[in-house]
């Protein structure tokens, strides 16, 4: 018990981290993924863009980076992160592939969410003389809002995942806290508590996800 | 004011191949000012596919699609864009954004025209008045029902106070008796605006309850076109006399069909003649019996169209004057049998 709170400010400085990790990756899958995801969409469909070669070569770079495990797109973009930020270690040096893999993450399921938006609604759009731009912003993405918030939600903590392995470059956080004290230490009391704080803040961000997405998809009510 | 010319489109017909797959070839049409056209034809006959080319959702192969005398496959997209706000378009399945309510679905086509904030909140209500849905202005499209949709979907059409409506099949995801109702609509509409509609549809009784011209398309041709009254009392290709037959239903049941004694006489009548009292005088006069079997007058517009199976008993040569008799003085005899 005396470890446990001796811990406590460890502990806040983790959350801090993984604060920092998210935050900094969230942001980058919005600004990054959604317009990259509105591309992959607009390329391959008969509506007003459709460019194949375009559409093939997203489609494959976001495959490659979907594949490469997360620890090792961690080392791999160590020569990346170098270049950005003259440095390699620390929170702010695992958000860059962090943020790498989100964008490519939530650029696939924003796709995935303008797929499922009825065709017929994007033809009347252009019945009526809509140009590009209203399709996208007033018809894609209001349609597919609620699956953008429920697509964003995943990717957050698919990134609560990922962002444990950033101890790997130095990055700290919550899951490097856990495997540190939790496992290399056999403190068992921290590995659980740590646990429990990541059941939580998970817990708390799909609760916060499903709200916004129900919030937006008024056609449930 | 619309005219379509030797229209043709084509569609691969998959990856890798050179083939494609004509969905609709060398159709011209020409459809006047305030008219309500008609386009009929079964399910991928091409109709649907030839209606989406007077707005260019779907680019014709080859052909001219002239509104107005311009040929609009030859404006670049921005000015297609301007002349598709004059052309409405409503749609089976309404495609309403349902993130949206019906105001602000209306208001949408507005907004793509490019109107002010105060135009729109001026225009909105008039529309929604004009389609009986202005206590539904708050309401979301899913919480509607399919004819108010519909209804929905007329107004935001209307909005740019459009010169032409296209109506791809707009009552064939609704029940019979919405139908009626949106297609009353259709023809007020027609009438109180001059607005002119062209409207696809699988059902002749579509075509009878609101067009005046019509066209029949077959294999992607349209094989037959005419004021709906010639089609349908003078059908010319094989095609458009089965639809017609459909439409008449005048099938009689197999048991009549064989214990008939005497001569079975299907006897079309036209206009005036429909109403003059032809069997009442060919019976009385040749001295035979006349039994009607079955038989409907149908009205397009105010003209009468009657169909009657009836059946004569009696001698041999009265019989036989008789159906010349009758021959005579209606529109077509045709002998079922004997």
């Amino acid at each position: 018990m005396a470890d446990l709170l001796g811990l406590l400010p460890d502990l806040l400085n983790a959350f801090k981290e993984t604060f920092l990790m998210l935050g900094v990756s969230t942001g980058f899958a919005v600004v990054g993924g959604v317009p990259l995801g509105f591309f992959l969409f607009i390329t391959q469909r008969r509506l007003f863009w459709e460019n194949r070669a375009a559409n093939v070569i997203g489609n494959f770079l976001i495959n490659v980076i979907r594949s490469v495990p997360f620890v090792i797109l961690l080392v791999l973009l160590l020569p990346l992160t170098q270049l950005l930020l003259k440095t390699t270690i620390g929170p702010q040096a695992a958000s860059v592939p962090l943020s790498v893999a989100a964008i490519a993450f939530y650029a696939r399921l924003v796709q995935g969410s303008l797929c499922e938006v009825d065709p017929g609604v994007i033809e009347a759009a252009q019945a009526f003389g809509a140009s590009p731009f209203m399709i996208i912003r007033g018809v894609l993405f209001r349609e597919a809002l609620p699956g953008l918030l429920r697509g964003l939600t995943v990717t957050i903590i698919s990134l609560v995942g990922y962002s444990a392995m950033a101890g790997i470059v130095g990055g700290g956080g919550i899951g490097d806290l856990a495997i540190r004290f939790g496992y290399y230490r056999y403190q068992t009391g921290v590995m659980i508590v740590t646990v429990i704080t990541l059941v939580i803040l998970v817990q708390v961000i799909q609760v916060l996800g499903d709200y916004l997405a129900r919030r937006a998809d008024i056609k449930a009510k | 004011m619309l005219e379509l010319k030797d229209i043709s489109v084509a569609f691969p017909s998959g990856a890798g191949t050179e083939a494609s797959i004509h969905a609709v070839r060398e159709a011209s049409l020409t459809v006047q000012q305030g008219d309500v056209f008609g386009i009929v034809g079964s399910s991928g006959a091409g109709k649907s596919t030839l209606l989406r080319t007077i707005n260019l959702l779907e680019r014709p192969r080859s052909g001219q699609v002239l509104v107005n005398g311009a040929d609009l496959t030859l404006l670049p997209e921005r000015e297609l864009r301007r002349e598709r706000q004059k052309i409405g378009m409503i749609f089976q399945h309404f495609n309403l954004m349902h993130t949206r309510t019906v105001w602000d679905n209306a208001a949408f086509a507005l907004k793509v025209a490019g109107r002010s904030r105060a135009e729109i909140r001026r225009r909105v209500p008039e529309i929604l008045a004009l389609v009986g849905l202005s206590d539904k202005a708050k309401a979301y499209p899913d919480q509607l029902s399919g004819g108010q949709k519909q209804r929905v979907g007329i107004a935001r059409a209307l909005a740019n106070h459009p010169e032409l409506l296209l109506c791809d099949e707009p009552t064939s995801a609704l029940d019979l008796e919405t139908s009626a109702g949106v297609l009353a609509l259709l023809k007020e509409i027609n009438q109180q605006l001059g607005l002119t509609i062209v409207i696809i549809s699988h059902e002749m009784a579509v075509i009878k309850a609101v067009c005046d011209r019509v066209a029949v398309m077959d294999g992607g041709r349209i094989v037959e076109q005419g004021a709906v009254y010639d089609i349908f009392a003078r059908p010319a290709h094989p095609f458009t006399r089965e639809l017609v037959e459909r439409t008449f239903n005048l099938e009689l049941p197999e048991r009549h069909l064989n214990a008939i004694n005497g001569t079975l006489l299907k006897i079309l009548f036209l206009g005036e003649k429909a109403e003059t009292p032809v069997l009442f005088e060919a019976a009385w006069r040749f001295g035979v019996a006349v039994n009607i079997l079955h038989g409907k007058i149908e009205y397009i517009g105010d003209r009468a169209i009657g169909l009657l199976v009836v059946s004569l008993t009696g001698a041999a040569t009265p019989v036989g004057e008789a159906v010349a008799f009758i021959r005579d003085r209606t529109e077509r005899v045709e002998v079922l049998h004997g």
